[in-house]
């Protein structure tokens, strides 16, 4: 209430509404709300342009439920998800809890592992491709052509990418357990194992909250690694059509845009449904941070 | 002093000797994907593929070829992307960082109803998928004509304002009121009282939001590739791609050279902002 009668000094605040909002505001229009609005709109409609959109009900979305390749990379996506998760979760937290032991060359090691992290997707993933065909090469055979080698591969990019930047979180979170803890518990007689599961996961619990969730949306969003590496590569012809081994949902909306024109309404149904599965997620996500900090 | 000893005395653990040696071994291995790709760079074409993990002999070695061979490959010259990539990056960049910090001051401070909306409508682009609006996202910026280098920064605040927006606010939350009611009893107004009270106290979150947006806006594919009018401006990550992904049998050589061309950028912004960088990851990580 106090806070309230010194905002209002500063009253003439409220009349510079079009100075400080009003830019961010139209941009955020233009760039965000108007298409995320009108996405939702033509998800109903057949449109070849956004001028030609004709009503169709539900008719993209029947479609899209009836995608077998769709439906493929939504069971693609969520595997790659539980394994990179776990992957890259489990060697972040390794690499941050020897990195927090004061070990020589700490430092050199943490940036080190945090470099590739600045590199973009495209990139990596080519660098990648590179690199796993110069192997499989003498093996006779290459990334595009077994599924198998085209996810472990995904999983290798991406834990590369990301194992630094979990790091990196996972080290501010092992730094903040108070260092009475760990020393009473050595008074106690805790061994080293004792003291990891009994004191340093439970404090660094919410560094792990929010690696986790970071790399499920990372994962489940991922396009451009993905793209770059394989592009979906090998294809399986099936009855009804072709399906894309390696292709991850959100090539899977891209593809279903780009390639077809025709089938554009569909791929905005899908690109919604994709929408609610990540809300689905982040709503979760919220729950669970909500609730750590009723504990605390 | 007493603290220090035992540090030093850690340090020299026997097994902390041994953990130091696997990691610098480890740290070999995370930085050699970066080294073959150099090495390759100077390798000629057809011994990418078949001596990937050889250095460059007296038959395979290229020399700089790859490099001229990639700057001029194709109709479109590698430069311009260069230029686009800079420009680009560093004007929305310049445009996230004014606009959505007054927007985030601004809507805390008032913090009235229509202010909540935008600042929950903000909270929410976040959690939206790119893919949910890149058709009529690219429709719309054909439309008003956004499809510029030039132009393009306004869809980049656009898209980009919600966790600006929501870092900055957070920020502003934390911030003394007293200061910015000292300058106005001192009759400053509320222009002057943003760029020359609030503005300064913002510096460590500018810096951290700003290492965000660069390390986004650099390395983003999908956006640009759709917004821009391609005949005309390519970017760095889209050059890329476009060699590879349209030329089936494409000269990795000179690829290779695009990419030690393309990452030296990169390794100069992390060894000059390293510190901040590290601290910026971890400040949006909060966000949660």
């Amino acid at each position: 209430m106090k806070d309230r009668k010194r905002i209002k000094r500063l009253n003439p605040l409220r009349a510079y509404f079009p100075i400080f909002v009003l830019p961010t505001l139209a941009a955020f229009i233009i760039g965000f709300l108007y298409p995320f609005i009108r996405g939702i709109y033509l998800s109903f409609c057949t449109f070849r342009t956004t001028s030609d959109a004709k009503w169709v009900g539900l008719d993209n979305y029947i479609k899209a439920f009836n995608d077998e390749g769709f439906f493929h990379a939504f069971w693609y996506t969520a595997l790659f998800t539980v394994v990179s998760v776990v992957v890259i979760n489990l060697f972040a937290f390794m690499v941050a809890y020897v990195l927090t032991r004061g070990i020589r060359g700490s430092n050199t090691f943490r940036t080190v592992f945090f470099m590739p992290n600045l590199i973009g997707g495209i990139v990596l993933g080519y660098i990648w491709q590179m690199i796993f065909d110069g192997i499989l090469r003498n093996y006779g055979t290459s990334i595009v052509l077994d599924s198998r080698f085209g996810f472990w591969g995904l999983i290798i990019l991406m834990a590369w990418q990301q194992i630094g930047y979990m790091m990196i979180i996972y080290i501010a979170g092992l730094q903040s357990v108070p260092e009475e803890l760990n020393e009473a518990a050595k008074i106690d007689g805790a061994n080293g194992w004792q003291t990891l599961r009994h004191i340093t996961i439970p404090t660094v619990m919410p560094s792990i909250t929010i690696c986790t969730f970071l790399t499920l949306t990372n994962s489940f969003k991922l396009f451009d690694q993905n793209l770059a590496l394989t592009n979906g590569a090998p294809i399986a012809f099936t009855a009804n059509g072709a399906i894309k081994q390696t292709e991850m949902i959100a090539l899977n909306i891209y593809n279903t845009f780009y390639t077809n024109a025709n089938w554009r309404g569909v791929g905005q149904a899908k690109a919604v449904l994709f929408f609610v599965l990540v809300a689905v997620i982040a709503l979760i996500q919220l729950r669970f941070t909500r609730k750590r900090e009723v504990q605390q | 002093m007493k603290s220090k000893d035992f540090a030093l005395d850690k340090r020299n653990k026997p097994s902390n000797i041994i953990l130091t040696i696997v990691f610098s071994v480890i740290s070999v291995i995370y930085v050699l994907p970066v080294l073959v790709v150099l090495m390759n760079s100077f390798k000629f074409n057809e011994y990418v593929n078949s001596t990937t993990f050889q250095l460059p002999n007296a038959m395979s070695f290229a020399g700089f070829n790859n490099y001229i061979k990639g700057i001029t490959f194709g109709n479109y010259p590698f430069f311009n992307s260069v230029f686009y990539s800079f420009t680009i990056t560093i004007l929305s960049t310049i445009l996230i960082l004014l606009c959505t910090s007054m927007c985030a001051w601004y809507l805390s401070r008032v913090n009235n109803f229509i202010c909540k909306v935008v600042y929950y409508l903000c909270v929410f682009s976040m959690v939206v998928p790119f893919q949910m609006v890149m058709f009529t996202l690219s429709k719309t910026a054909d439309t008003l004509n956004l499809n510029t280098p030039y132009t393009i920064p306004i869809i980049y605040l656009g898209f980009g304002a919600g966790l600006a927006v929501f870092m900055f606010s957070g920020f502003v939350k934390s911030m003394p009121l007293s200061v910015e009611e000292a300058a106005s009893i001192d009759g400053c107004g509320p222009i002057r009282t943003f760029f020359q009270v609030v503005l300064p106290i913002m510096r460590p979150t500018i810096i951290s939001v700003g290492i965000l947006e660069i390390m986004w806006i650099w390395n983003d594919y999908l956006l640009p590739y759709l917004v821009l009018d391609r005949k005309l401006y390519m970017t760095i990550p889209i050059h890329i791609q476009y060699l590879q992904g349209s030329y089936g049998a494409v000269d990795l050589g000179a690829t290779m050279a695009l990419i030690v061309l393309s990452v030296i950028p990169i390794i100069i912004f992390y060894a000059v902002c390293q510190k901040h960088i590290i601290k910026g990851v971890m400040a949006g990580a909060v966000k949660g």
